[in-house]
């Protein structure tokens, strides 16, 4: 039997375009990708929050010039998490770090991990890779951002992009508007992440002296917190710390003793320092006193 | 040595004939502009992740140039048979050798100028600053390296049956000596008996092509380095090209070039 050619090639187109028909709608169902919100995330599925990790630590790569450990240096000099751009953004700077061409001479602290040559090879190679461990400072923090976006665009539920990136733009870049607007995607992408509540919050105390915002920001985040379960809440101690802390600071300085009081109360059962938040709190109840004819103590 | 610069006039003129490298400065011009032209947080400043990604470029094109373009030289004079006539010419075996190597090294001695002219004009348009000697030592440090590479590839192309699989190898041994070159005393110690002893020894006696990555120095900023440690490297990087040119004319002196 002869069958022409395109007989054949008509059948075959008969029974895909049959057979696609009949498929679409279950393999709609397969596959979440296609229903992504963005480019980045239809390329790559859920493999796309790996790249994410990796462009964050990239920012801390650029953040440190290049001095990082590979996944063959010293364990104990190795972070896990890109510590150094993060603890920034919470005030902890560690130490400061000498830029330029001198040498950190505290960098035990952060972990020197490459520590003294193992051979002659090491010794010269040194000469030609970056062995001097210095932070960016002076705006040129910027080179950072282009990883930090494309790590928010990867994974937009990462919280620590959103925090870090805004803190520089804040702080550093003084891009207020910038700042803001990335955390308000990050809140979108978020919507119960007191961290980047924090952030905000800090945001319009800090940079647009806006007390109001700020109260409300991070009240906010308080119940946000208060909202999550028992474990979450264990887990996320600091931010909460923060929160109260910073709220306690804000009430100080609106007037609003009474509530200050009550917010350093509520810090004072997470903290691990709450003697400190006690010297706070003694120093509020004295202007409280100043102010009142009765003592502190009897209103409380 | 006029006919090693004979043969190495034969391999310049046939590189620019031959439309890789063309190809491979296009395609590094379009992703570096591409990427330049990203605005992040309407920054007009940040530049250092363009640098980045045009020196990897430029870094990954000067090794494809360099190892394809050396890989098919002396396999390709055998199969049309152009190796017998040039022999006869009377040009000696080591002629042959010495002037492949150094059209290859030149040809893409020449690409690397044009790649970081392009990149010097790119950057310093971006950030207003030309550090060049900076760039100059970059840039030598990286010819230097694709001097022991081009090396290399002849030394394998004698022994090896075809171009694919020198080419192949040559990417293989060059990117693992980058990636894991300085860090193979550390994994070394790691392993246990006998393999401790292997690679300790390997680690001691390839050569250490990751000295002559300077890419971070010019993405960060970072100053240059000292000039005796560059002359230091200079030699090093002649020491191993000498080594590997003279086992690859060992190896081409008794090669059976009919079979």
């Amino acid at each position: 039997m002869k069958i022409s050619p395109f007989t054949v090639l008509l059948t075959l187109l008969a029974l895909a375009f049959t057979l696609a028909l009949g498929l679409a709608q279950d393999a709609a169902g397969w596959s979440q990708r296609g229903k992504s919100g963005n480019v980045l995330g239809m390329m790559f599925g859920d493999g796309r929050k790996l790249l994410a990790n990796q462009f964050f630590t990239m920012a801390d790569v650029y953040f440190h010039s290049g001095y990082y450990p590979s996944i063959f240096d010293n364990k104990a000099g190795q972070e896990d998490e890109p510590k150094a751009i993060v603890a920034a953004t919470r005030g902890h700077e560690g130490h400061d770090h000498e830029t330029g061409d001198k040498k950190c001479e505290k960098c035990e602290e952060c972990g020197s991990f490459l520590g003294q040559p193992k051979d002659w090879i090491d010794a010269f190679g040194r000469n030609f890779k970056i062995a001097q461990h210095t932070h960016l400072e002076h705006g040129k923090e910027r080179e950072m951002l282009p990883w930090l976006r494309l790590a928010a665009d990867l994974d937009p539920q990462k919280i620590d992009t959103y925090t870090v990136g805004a803190f520089y733009l804040r702080n550093h870049l003084k891009h207020v508007n910038q700042a803001e607007a990335f955390l308000r995607e990050g809140l979108r992408n978020n919507p119960d992440s007191c961290e980047i509540l924090f952030e905000l919050g800090r945001l319009y105390r800090e940079s647009s002296h806006d007390l109001d915002r700020a109260r409300n920001v991070w009240e906010l985040g308080v119940r946000k917190f208060l909202a999550r379960s028992p474990a979450e809440q264990k887990e996320n101690r600091l931010v909460f710390e923060e929160l109260v802390v910073n709220l306690g600071h804000l009430e100080d300085e609106a007037g609003n003793y009474g509530q200050a009081i009550n917010w350093f109360h509520a810090a004072q059962k997470v903290s691990p320092n709450p003697a400190v938040l006690q010297k706070q709190i003694d120093e509020i109840q004295k202007k409280l006193a100043a102010l009142l004819p009765v003592g502190p103590a009897k209103l409380y | 040595m006029n006919k090693i610069f004979a043969l190495t006039g034969v391999v310049i003129k046939e590189l620019y004939r031959r439309k890789d490298f063309y190809v491979l400065f296009v395609l590094t011009a379009v992703l570096t502009l591409a990427a330049g032209a990203v605005n992040f947080f309407h920054d007009e400043k940040i530049v250092r992740y363009v640098k980045d990604i045009c020196l990897l470029l430029i870094w990954i094109s000067s090794l494809v140039i360099a190892i394809v373009t050396t890989a098919r030289q002396i396999p390709a004079e055998r199969e049309a048979r152009t190796i017998f006539p040039l022999l006869a010419k009377p040009v000696s075996r080591g002629q042959v050798i010495a002037g492949k190597f150094l059209g290859c090294w030149l040809a893409t001695g020449m690409a690397l100028v044009v790649f970081y002219f392009f990149f010097a004009v790119i950057t310093g348009s971006k950030e207003q600053s030309w550090p060049v000697l900076t760039y100059f030592q970059a840039a030598w440090m990286q010819w230097l390296l694709l001097g022991i590479v081009i090396a290399l590839v002849l030394l394998g192309s004698i022994y090896f049956a075809a171009p694919s699989s020198t080419s192949t190898i040559s990417f293989v041994v060059v990117i693992s000596i980058l990636l894991v070159g300085s860090h193979l005393h550390v994994i070394a110690l790691q392993q246990p008996e006998p393999m401790q002893t292997v690679l300790t020894f390997v680690y001691y006696i390839m050569p250490h092509l990751e000295w002559f990555y300077l890419s971070d120095f010019v993405v960060y900023d970072f100053g240059h380095v000292p000039l005796l440690k560059i002359i230091a490297a200079t030699l090093y990087a002649a020491v191993w090209t000498g080594i590997l040119l003279l086992l690859a004319w060992l190896g081409f002196r008794r090669k059976n070039l009919t079979t």
